[in-house]
Parts: C-alpha cells; sequence; structure tokens
C-alpha cells in the first residue's frame, strides 16, 4: 500500500454500519430503500410541478388576467416542463427500477449499490439547484427546450439559463450512472435460469429504456456545455451574430428530446405489461412481439427527432422522411395497445386501483397516440404545431401516458414496499377524480388550439373564442388537485393502519411476490431458480387438463431466516451522498462563486478516492449485521 | 360504487357529444380559427385535417370500443375458474402488425404529396413581401415597391404572396391560421412560404413560437384589398413624408428632441444600411433598435405589435406608460424618454406627439 493511499485511508469517515434513523437513510446502499427515497422526492417534485402548472391554468382562467406577471409566467411553464420530466417521471421510474428490478430478476441488489446512491443523491441535490434559480435572481424563462438564441446571454442576462443548464448536467450525471447500473444488473445479476426472453416485460422496458439514456443523454450533455461555454466563456457555438445557425441547438437538443419521450414512456408500459396480466390472472398476451415492439420503439426513438422541427424551414424532403417514420412509429406502438387488451381477454378482469389505473392508461394512450399520428401529417400539423392542440397531446401521453403507468405501479407495489394494502376505496376515488379531471383540463385544449391558441402565452384578450374552453381547463385542474389530496390522505392512513399485505397479496406471476413484505434486506434467503417466464407463478400453478392452470397445494413458502445470517450484503456508505454534494456544489459555484466550485471540486475527488479504496462490505459489518 | 360509473358505454357516448360540441364551439367566426380558412393553403391543410381526423375517430371508437367491451365482458365475476394460460396468437399479432402499417402507408403518399403540393406558390408572378419578425413586433418589406410598414401586411384578393422571413433577433413563427399554416422565423436561416387570400377582409395572425417576455402580445394582421384598393393603399405608401403643420409640427420637434429618431425613421422605407447598424447597436449594448417605420404611421390600423388600434386615446396611454401598456417591450426599456428624467415627457410633449404622429397619413 502506497503512502498516498494509508493517507486517505487514515482519513476516511468510520463506515456507518448500523446505522439507524435518519443516518441509516443518508447512508443507504440498500435499492429498496433508494427506491423509496426516489419515490417520495419525485412525489415532492410532483407536488411543486402541478402547483406551478395550478398557478399557469389560473392565470388563464379569464382573458386578460394579472395573477402572475408575464416574466413570471414564463419561468412557471419553462419551471413545470423541467420538473415534471427530470425530477418527477425520470425518478419515478427510478423508483420502480430501484424498488421492483432486483426482486423480479431475483437479485439481492443492483449491480453497484453505492453508485445506486449516488444516483439518487445526485438527482436530489441537482433538483434542489435548479429550483434555487426561483430564489436567485430568477428562474430560467425560455422553455424547456430552450431554442437558441433566445438563451443568448443578449436575449437572457439573468442567471436563470445558466441554472437550468448546471441543474441539467447534474441530473444528467444521475440518470447516466443509474441507467449502467440497471443495464449491468439486468445483464449480470439474473437468477438462474431467467434467460432473457424469461424476463418480466418491465425488465426489458427499463433496459431499453436505460439504454436510451445512456445514449441520449449524452447528446443533452454536449449542447448545454456548449450553450454553457457560449454564457460564461464567451465562445461562439450559438452565436447568431457571428453566423451560428439556430437550427444546430434544436438538431441536438431533439436528437436528446425525441428518445427523452421513449425514455418517460417505455418504463409505464412497461408497468402496465405486469399489472395487466396479475389482474386479469392470465400470461401477457404476445410476450416476444411486446418485447420486440419495445424495443423497435427503442431504435426508432432516433429516427423521428425532427417531427418537432416541421415548421422550422428543413425543406420539403426532409419533412416527408421525417413524416414518414413518424408514422411507422405507430406501429409497434399499436402492437403494444393490441396485445394489452388481448390479455385482458378471455380473462378474469379484476378491477382494484391498480387495473384500473393501467386501463386508463391504455385508454388515454390511444387517443394521444392517435393525435400523434395526426402531427406526423406535416401540412394539418402546421396549423397545430406550438398551439394548446400540442399541449393537449403531449398531457395525453405524458398525464395520460406515463403519470397514469406509474401510478397503476404506485398501488401495484405498495403492498411489497409497506406490507400493507392500500385502501380500495380511496383509490378508486383517486382514480376516477384524476382520470375525469385530466380529461376535463386537457381534452378542451385540443379545440383551443384548433381555435388558434398558440403555446406559451400568458395572456389573451377576449374576442378570440377562447374563453370558454380555458375556463374548463381551469376548473379541470381542481379535479386533478383533489385527487392528489384522496392520495396523500390514502397513503397517510395506510402507512398508519393498513391492512397486513402479507407476501403475495395479488396472486402475483414474478419473484417479487414470493417473497416478504416489505422485503428482507437480503430479498431472498435463497436465489430462486428460474424455469419459466412468469417464474413465480408456475411455482404455484400446474397446467390441468383443459390448460388451466391448477394450484399446486403446499407451496406457500414457511421458510425460514436461518441462513440469513450468512448473506452478506454490502455496508452502508458516507461518499455516495458527499460525492453527490461535491458535483452539486462544483456546479452551483458557476452561479454563484468560483470558490464555491473548487471547494466542490476538492469534495468530490477526496470522496471519489476514499470511495474507492473503501471495501464494499466493511470488515466488522458481519458481527453487526448478522446477529438478528 | 354506482353501476353507472362502470357503464363505460354511458361515458363512450358522452365524451362523443362533448367532442361534437366541443368542434362546433370552434367557431369558425372566431379570429384565429383554424376551421375558416380562407385561402387554398389552409384550406388544403383542413381538408387533410378532417381526412385524419375522421380516420382517427374511426379508429378510436373501434379500438377504444374494443377495449371497453373486454374490460366488461371480462369482468370478474364470483367464484370463477381460473382462465385458460393463453401465451399469443400468431395470426392475430401479424394481423395487428399489417393492417396499421398498410393504413399508414395509404397515409404517407398523402402527406408527402401534399407537402410537395403546398411546397411553392403555383404563380410565377406573385407579391413578393419580406417579413421581418422582432422582438415583439412583425415588419413587412415589399422590396419590389420600395415600401415599409409594421403590424398590419396589407396584400390584394386572390393574388399568391411569397413571403420572405427574416429574423434579427430570436426564433418567431408567422401564422395566420386562416390563410396558412405557421412557419418558423429563424435568425441567419431566411425560410419560404406563401399564401392567398380568395375574400377581402383583416385576417388575424399571431407569433406561435416562444420569443420571450412579450411573446403573448406579437400579433399582426393581414388586410385583404381588392385590385384597386391595394394599387391605392401602396400609392399613399410610395408617397414622401407628410409636412407637419401646427401641433403635429410642434410634435415633429418633441420627435427629434427626444432621440425617437434614433430607432424610429419618418423619412420613407429604412435602407438595409440603416436598419443593420440599428440592429448592431442592440447587440453592442447600445439603447437603440430597429422600431417601426412611422413614415405612414397613421394609415395603419393597428400599433404595439397589433396588440391596439391606433386611436389618439390608446396612442396617448401608450406613450404615459409603454411598460404596463405592453410589458418587456424594448422602447420602454430603451428609449431615453422613459428612462432619462431630463428627456421625460411632459402632458403637452404626449399629447403633441400624438397630433403628430396621428398627422402621419
Amino acid at each position: 500500500m502506497s503512502t498516498g493511499v494509508r493517507y486517505f485511508s487514515g482519513a476516511s469517515l468510520n463506515r456507518p454500519v448500523g446505522a439507524t434513523g435518519i443516518m441509516g437513510w443518508l447512508t443507504t446502499i440498500d435499492h429498496k430503500r433508494i427506491g423509496i427515497l426516489y419515490g417520495a422526492s419525485a412525489l415532492i417534485f410532483f407536488i411543486l410541478g402541478g402547483f406551478e402548472a395550478f398557478l399557469m391554468r389560473i392565470q388563464l382562467s379569464h382573458a386578460e388576467a394579472g395573477v402572475v406577471s408575464p416574466e413570471v409566467y414564463n419561468q412557471l411553464f419553462t419551471m413545470h416542463g423541467t420538473t415534471m420530466i427530470f425530477m418527477v417521471v425520470m425518478p419515478m421510474t427510478a423508483a420502480f427500477f430501484n424498488f421492483a428490478l432486483p426482486l423480479m430478476l431475483g437479485a439481492r441488489d443492483v449491480a453497484f449499490p453505492r453508485l445506486n446512491a449516488f444516483s439518487y443523491w445526485t438527482f436530489l441535490f441537482g433538483a434542489i439547484l435548479m429550483n434555487i434559480s426561483f430564489l436567485s435572481g430568477g428562474a430560467p424563462s425560455v422553455g424547456w427546450f430552450a431554442y437558441s438564441p433566445l438563451t443568448d446571454a443578449l436575449f437572457s442576462p439573468t442567471t436563470g439559463v445558466d441554472f437550468w443548464i448546471l441543474g441539467l448536467q447534474v441530473l444528467g450525471v444521475a440518470s447516466l450512472a443509474a441507467a449502467f447500473n440497471f443495464i449491468v444488473t439486468i445483464i449480470n445479476l439474473r437468477a438462474p435460469g431467467m434467460t432473457m426472453m424469461r424476463m418480466p416485460v418491465f425488465v426489458w422496458m427499463t433496459l431499453v429504456s436505460s439504454f436510451l439514456i445512456i445514449l441520449a443523454f449524452p447528446v443533452i450533455t454536449v449542447a448545454i456545455t456548449l450553450l454553457l461555454f457560449d454564457r460564461q466563456f464567451g465562445t461562439q457555438f450559438y452565436n447568431t451574430a457571428a453566423g451560428a445557425d439556430p437550427l444546430i441547438w434544436q438538431h441536438l437538443f431533439w436528437a436528446f428530446g425525441h428518445p427523452e419521450v421513449y425514455i418517460l414512456i417505455l418504463p409505464a408500459m412497461g408497468i402496465v405489461s405486469e399489472v395487466l396480466p396479475v389482474f386479469s390472472k392470465k400470461p401477457i398476451f404476445g410476450y416476444t412481439s411486446l418485447v420486440v415492439a419495445g424495443i423497435v420503439i427503442g431504435l426508432m426513438a432516433w429516427v423521428v427527432w425532427s417531427h418537432h422541427m416541421f415548421t422550422v424551414g428543413l425543406g420539403s424532403a426532409a419533412n416527408s422522411a421525417f413524416a414518414v417514420t413518424t408514422m411507422f412509429i405507430a406501429v409497434p406502438t399499436g402492437i403494444k395497445i393490441f396485445n394489452w387488451i388481448a390479455t385482458m381477454w378471455g380473462g378474469v378482469v379484476k378491477l382494484n386501483t391498480a387495473m384500473l389505473f393501467s386501463i386508463g392508461f391504455i385508454a388515454l394512450f390511444i387517443i394521444g397516440g392517435l393525435s400523434g399520428v395526426m402531427h406526423a401529417v406535416v401540412p394539418s400539423n402546421t396549423q397545430q404545431s406550438d398551439t394548446y392542440f400540442i399541449v393537449a397531446h403531449l398531457h395525453y401521453v405524458l398525464f395520460g401516458g406515463s403519470i397514469m403507468g406509474l401510478t397503476s405501479g404506485f398501488y401495484y407495489w405498495w403492498p411489497k414496499m409497506t406490507g400493507r394494502m392500500m385502501n380500495e376505496f380511496l383509490g378508486k376515488l383517486h382514480f376516477w377524480l384524476s382520470f375525469i379531471g385530466m380529461n376535463v383540463t386537457f381534452f378542451p385544449m385540443h379545440f383551443l388550439g384548433l381555435n388558434g391558441m398558440p403555446r406559451r402565452i400568458y395572456t389573451y384578450s377576449e374576442g378570440q373564442g377562447w374563453d370558454l374552453w380555458n375556463f374548463v381547463s381551469t376548473a379541470g385542474v381542481f379535479i386533478i388537485g383533489l385527487s392528489v389530496v384522496v392520495l396523500a390522505q390514502n397513503i397517510w392512513v395506510t402507512l398508519k393502519r393498513g391492512e397486513n399485505a402479507g407476501n403475495d397479496p395479488w396472486d402475483g406471476r414474478t419473484l417479487e411476490w414470493s417473497i416478504p413484505s416489505p422485503p428482507p434486506e437480503y430479498n431472498f434467503a435463497e436465489i430462486p431458480t428460474v424455469t419459466h417466464r412468469d417464474a413465480y407463478w408456475h411455482e404455484k400453478y400446474s397446467e390441468g387438463h383443459d390448460g388451466r392452470p391448477v394450484r399446486i397445494e403446499g407451496i406457500e413458502k414457511t421458510e425460514t431466516d436461518k441462513n440469513a445470517g450468512e448473506i452478506h450484503m454490502p455496508s452502508p456508505s458516507y461518499y455516495p451522498m458527499i460525492l453527490s454534494l461535491g458535483i452539486t456544489l462544483l456546479a452551483g459555484g458557476l452561479v454563484s462563486h468560483l470558490a464555491v466550485s473548487f471547494l466542490g471540486g476538492f469534495i468530490s475527488i477526496a470522496s471519489i478516492y476514499l470511495w474507492a479504496l473503501e471495501p464494499a462490505t466493511a470488515p466488522s459489518a458481519h458481527d453487526d449485521q448478522g446477529a438478528h | 360504487m354506482p353501476p353507472i360509473l362502470f357503464n363505460y358505454r354511458y361515458w363512450f357516448l358522452h365524451a362523443l357529444l362533448i367532442l361534437g360540441l366541443g368542434l362546433v364551439g370552434c367557431s369558425t367566426s372566431d379570429p384565429q380559427s383554424t376551421f375558416d380558412a380562407s385561402g387554398p393553403v389552409a384550406r388544403t391543410q383542413l381538408d387533410l385535417f378532417w381526412l385524419i381526423l375522421w380516420g382517427a375517430l374511426a379508429i378510436f371508437v373501434l379500438v377504444g370500443g374494443i377495449l371497453v367491451y373486454s374490460v366488461i365482458r371480462f369482468r370478474e365475476k364470483n367464484q370463477q375458474e381460473l382462465p385458460v394460460q393463453t401465451e399469443g396468437n400468431r395470426f392475430l399479432e401479424f394481423a395487428w402488425t399489417l393492417i396499421p402499417a398498410l393504413m399508414l402507408i395509404v397515409l404517407s403518399v398523402i402527406t408527402v404529396r401534399t407537402i410537395f403540393e403546398l411546397d411553392s406558390p403555383p404563380s410565377d408572378n406573385p407579391l413578393r413581401v419580406e417579413v421581418v419578425a422582432h422582438q415583439w413586433w412583425f415588419e413587412a418589406i415589399y422590396p419590389d415597391y420600395g415600401v415599409t410598414t409594421a403590424n398590419d401586411i396589407v396584400v390584394p384578393v386572390g393574388m399568391d404572396v411569397d413571403i420572405t422571413l427574416i429574423s434579427p433577433d430570436v426564433i418567431h413563427s408567422f401564422w395566420v391560421p386562416k390563410l396558412a399554416g405557421k412557419q418558423d422565423v429563424v435568425p441567419n436561416h431566411p425560410n419560404k412560404m406563401w399564401f392567398r387570400a380568395d375574400k377581402v377582409g383583416t385576417f388575424y395572425g399571431q407569433c406561435a413560437e416562444f420569443c420571450g417576455i412579450a411573446h403573448a402580445l406579437m400579433k399582426f394582421t393581414v388586410v385583404v384589398k381588392d385590385e384597386k384598393g391595394f394599387q391605392d393603399w401602396m400609392i399613399g405608401q410610395q408617397r414622401g413624408p407628410v409636412v407637419a403643420t401646427g401641433q403635429a409640427a410642434v410634435g415633429a420637434q418633441v420627435f427629434a428632441a427626444k432621440g425617437c429618431l434614433a430607432c424610429h425613421s419618418t423619412n420613407g422605407a429604412d435602407s438595409t444600411t440603416i436598419r443593420d447598424s440599428r440592429d448592431m447597436l442592440f447587440r453592442q449594448g447600445q439603447a437603440i433598435t430597429h422600431g417601426p417605420n412611422l413614415t405612414h404611421f397613421a394609415s395603419r390600423n393597428t400599433f404595439a405589435g397589433a396588440i391596439e388600434n391606433i386611436t389618439e386615446e390608446n396612442l396617448t396611454s401608450w406613450l404615459v406608460d409603454p411598460e404596463s401598456f405592453k410589458p418587456g417591450n424594448r422602447m420602454a426599456r430603451l428609449a431615453p424618454a422613459f428612462n432619462d428624467s431630463s428627456l421625460a415627457l411632459g402632458d403637452e410633449d404626449i399629447a403633441a406627439l400624438v397630433a403628430y404622429l396621428m398627422s402621419l397619413k
């Protein structure tokens, strides 16, 4: 051991082995706890992003309202989009990747547990960094797409855009680290016998989505690094005065931005593909075509980006090419929808809350998908582009799609996370309020767009014919708001005194239902051996003469934790969080004081060294953790 | 839960009813309705919209219907046997891959044909107009006539109008829903579009790409005149500047003394040199920008990004407090008259300026 290494080892913090309470959460590297942290943080940002939307809808509820100033309104829609995409939907998918995926694979944790904790803390600090802009000279007001040259220092002189760039950089680090982790986990940590084509569809969609993240985020990283250099160091990448074509930014942004859309929807599609079979008591219909369709969507994500640019003047040839590729995205998407419906067909469909959200997902996604095909028709698209028709479409796929799908997963896995059942009455109330509220809010936006209302306007005059549907849309937001209150109530009530869930409340098909709820830290006392798709179902049921399943008696696991003491789990660590903090300070210094950057840089380098020298399992961990 | 909530057909019928009412609610008389196509470009786009809308609705009814049916038909009943564990069906999976693909091939052919059909104006001799989009107003240049105007773009009925779109600052989008779909105005990337108006009247447009604080207040109109009306208007625009008399002459002096001339020309169309040097000075951080040409200001209907009509009352409140009249506008930010207390406008100055502006026929 060299002197340097000894020096660093000597300087390291005592390992937080056996930490409990808050410190236990801060230093945890357990994928289940990290999943819960992701989910809780995403819910808080959902409330924040929702409040931003609420203020916008109040401002637009009638003509020439003066609730917020134009500048604040522009900040609100910029941060609403950025928040919902990067701080709500992505971390919410990460919550399920974290919590459910290793359990579905029959693994004890993800491949890199400390990197996993690092992803979470980096996401959280990055999100906080970006939101600090509200308190420090104003949030960015350039839209989540931040079109050049509006982001130029000449047109956006405040630090809002810098906060946006730096926050996004930090969030990107978190997403990249997490995506690599899930890819390695899926490829390497499958239980014996779980071939790729025996993996649950959710795992497949996570894999596709993670590949999209590692390929798409470098593009936005480059794009915003160039922008940062333009703003901070006077480079000329996007400077129109020096001859730059602003379409460079648009190509870079949407080459990231369109795959990003699928990063947001594929995990929800995966969740729906788990929920529908369980509550139809049938395997997923057309597993192979569903998986292939998901992969094809992932590939086609890279050949459709310019459909966000049909009106920027790419010429008729380019517009035609992207119109055709965009239309054909409907083929794999259609396959999925038909497979989902066919899964219910002939089944025993149990309409509980998780299932209602999944069915709601399909219904709303059909609408959003069809309006998506309408946008591919370039000539009529030129009337819809940048209007409320698009706002309606994107909320049908992101709220009606992603959020409904994720909520379905929330109700589906909640018993596994907490060991308690959610209240079904409140759950169904939550579903109906959000389903109705969603449609009341967003359907009228189709009419507004066709009636000539552009996006991103903070006010409109009377006599445009936009008053009625704007008022209706604003009323819908109150229904959605109420649904969130019902959800909060349900969480509160359930955590306090929910019914005991047991191992397998849904008669589940995948491995996570074979272990206790909540699962022990090591997940599986004995790593299962997989012989079929729907591994746990096949442990419970054999096929009868008429093709119907027959319950195998006595399969309920009674095994105790007798071997648990011998399972070595990685020990908690301080360094993931400290490194995240260092990176965030490094970024934050560029919008406050360079000394902060140097401090952050120092903390980052020190914690990387100490992390590298820290063994995965603390030498003392066996004694401390073994005694249950 | 009451049974009506589970009656999906009930909800479905109501949804269709609301959709019908909604589309009827998009009255064609509304100023920016896309349903009141008043020229060949907008009409072709609208025809295509209806085609795909009905197609999409048919698919929605079919697929949504199957979804609702399967939920109702296969809903859990008491003490039911477990279902047969069907894993797939090659024929069905093949069918629902191929049929949508075939439908999309037809749609692609129609789409691509229409894209090229609308690519450029059919006429060999269209009216050429350069539209320059600024933060936050539209300017129109008629290069074949040596005329510059702002906010109201005047064109003759029944004639192809060939538009070149130019932006000296950020990205904007040029959109007159009743005449044509939008085309973005991109700096260093001049775009082309065209339209033709089938009837005389005023058509309303609005910037459709977010372009900064006053994006919502960046409007314009297209005033379609008959051939004689257009010729008369053009002759009026080509006349030399009006000589101010009486109170207007006082206003002209105020206009010069307060530095208004730095940004607003009143002596005929702006040369490219003047335009470029103003834009350059703005980029360098000087208190100068290219403002609307005011030579024939009073011949227009609207001002300040076409958010208000030109009346003495409106002009007065604009000059008293431009920031609250149109939040974020550059004049309030840059003009010495609104920033330098020694050059501030008194009530008499404003009255004189209004008289002067109203005289600029």
